[in-house]
């Protein structure tokens, strides 16, 4: 290990990031807006929001190439209007990280929701706070612990995101290599010693943060049972 | 619960002995030949079974298709086949080391060229690889030099050519060569490396240019009967077929050379 290549670390943890803003901020609307609500079809539509964790990676793959390769029913749009490419682009990254994390989020936030007590918004609701006062001051701090696990799950699912990105984003070393690509393409070719080092990377990142959220929701509970 | 699995026991269980005496009443002057073959001879060797059977009266063929390397270590572990067609010389020489395979059957039976293709409905105009322009092109799809053989070959050929540095950043790395396909074919990449078969199974890829061979080492297929087969005359024989007149013209008909 002479000389090492760090980017595929600073290129992982820029992708899981960005892709966690968007499925945080998404998941958490859509999971607020469905949860308090039923109708006709909800279940389907549920169905297909948790599909990306079920399927095969190189299904996902197939589909978001379908969708946005450059012949693609948004790529071809994108290109035409905005001369913007998605697929072999690090930002293809971002989207099948994106797909394959946002059934974990969906999850985690719609089941924070349905635990809140409907009593409390009711209250502040009487009081005449306005529905975002409701939600930012009461239904969020409530919802916090379980939120947070979906966040950390989504970002370590979107860290170690493979099939779907090798499809879309290709492997362009030095642009769209990711540290899963990078093991993956080491321990192809025999270099276990690369292979080992990312590896440990991953691995050392994926425990800390699993004992963080733990050790932190553990701490959180205590406090508030013990109001 | 209980009785289903009972019942799922009963059924595996009888249709492994229906199975079992479906074999032994065989006549024994059957012959059934092992062959493990490369992926990219798929569609070739397929097509030679039809003619092979009908001329070899009593000698039935079964495949078993993989990565070369893949089917070395197969061999190496006992799997049991008769014939090895590899498309690597290195797997080879790798079994011919461990003396698994009948050295004096091994030959070179055919070889394959490195294409540069482009999506059918391409306006890309490349007649030659030197031609390359990397300022034309957004990604050029390759497999990659480590661990995929074509890929190993492309490298070789546009390092040859001073392309290989130059064209770094534009290069897409497939894992394997379908993938490098796949990725001409959608059109997401403006040209890739494969081989002629390869291009040549693809209705949605055209040929822009072919290499010279003299750019990379030669990619030539070789074949062997392997030493634990229990039937060397008949795989000697099949082993014949394939470079026979009529097994070089089916190998050409898919492409290879």
């Amino acid at each position: 290990m002479l000389e090492m290549d760090y980017s595929p670390l600073i290129l992982s943890l820029k992708v899981a990031a960005i892709s966690t803003f968007f499925v945080f901020i998404v998941g958490v609307m859509i999971a607020y807006y469905l949860a308090k609500r039923d109708f006709f079809g909800k279940s389907i539509l549920e169905a297909l929001f948790l599909l990306p964790l079920v399927l095969p990676p190189t299904v996902v793959g197939f589909g978001l190439l379908v969708l946005f390769g450059k012949k693609g029913w948004i790529g071809s749009w994108l290109l035409e209007w905005f001369d913007f490419q998605i697929v072999f682009t690090w930002i293809g990254a971002v989207i099948a990280s994106i797909v394959v994390s946002f059934p974990l989020m969906y999850q985690s936030a719609a089941a924070a929701f349905e635990s809140l007590d409907e009593r409390l918004s009711n209250a502040a609701r009487t009081m005449g706070a306005s529905e975002w006062r409701v939600f930012f001051t009461i239904v969020f701090p409530l919802a916090w612990p379980g939120l947070l696990a979906g966040l950390v799950l989504s970002f370590a699912r979107g860290l170690g995101e493979f099939g779907a990105t090798l499809m879309l984003a290709g492997y362009i070393p030095g642009k769209t290599d990711t540290i899963p690509m990078a093991i993956y393409f080491a321990v192809e070719s025999g270099q276990m010693g690369k292979a080992t080092f990312w590896v440990l990377i991953i691995i050392i990142f994926g425990f800390s943060l699993i004992l963080w959220v733990n050790w932190w929701s553990k701490r959180n509970i205590r406090r508030f049972t013990r109001i | 619960m209980k009785r289903f699995l009972l019942s799922a026991l009963v059924v595996i269980l009888s249709s492994l002995f229906i199975g079992c005496s479906a074999t032994d009443k065989q006549p024994v002057e059957d012959v059934e030949l092992l062959i493990s073959a490369a992926a990219s001879l798929t569609d070739a060797l397929e097509e030679l079974k039809g003619t092979f059977e009908e001329e070899h009266e009593g000698v039935r063929l079964t495949y078993n298709f993989g990565s070369s390397g893949k089917l070395a270590t197969n061999i190496e572990n006992g799997a049991p086949s008769d014939v090895f067609l590899s498309a690597s010389t290195k797997d080879m020489n790798a079994l011919e080391e461990k003396g698994l395979i009948i050295n004096e059957s091994r030959k070179d039976f055919t070889s394959n060229a490195l294409v540069l293709i482009a999506p059918k409905d391409s306006s890309i105009e490349i007649a030659s690889f030197e031609d390359i322009d990397r300022e034309a092109l957004d990604h050029i799809a390759v497999g990659e030099p480590e661990s995929v053989p074509v890929g190993r070959y492309t490298k070789e050929t546009f390092e040859t050519l001073d392309l290989w540095e130059p064209l770094q950043e534009k290069l897409v790395l497939g894992s394997d060569v379908r993938q490098v396909l796949t990725h001409v074919e959608m059109g997401n990449a403006d040209v890739g490396v494969v081989y002629s078969s390869d291009a040549f199974i693809s209705d949605d890829v055209i040929v822009l240019a072919e290499s010279n061979p003299e750019w990379h080492e030669p990619i030539v297929y070789p074949g062997a009967v392997v030493k634990d087969s229990k039937h060397r005359e008949a795989a000697q024989q099949f082993l014949d077929y394939v470079t026979s007149d009529a097994g070089i013209e089916t190998l050409q008909k898919f492409g290879f050379k």
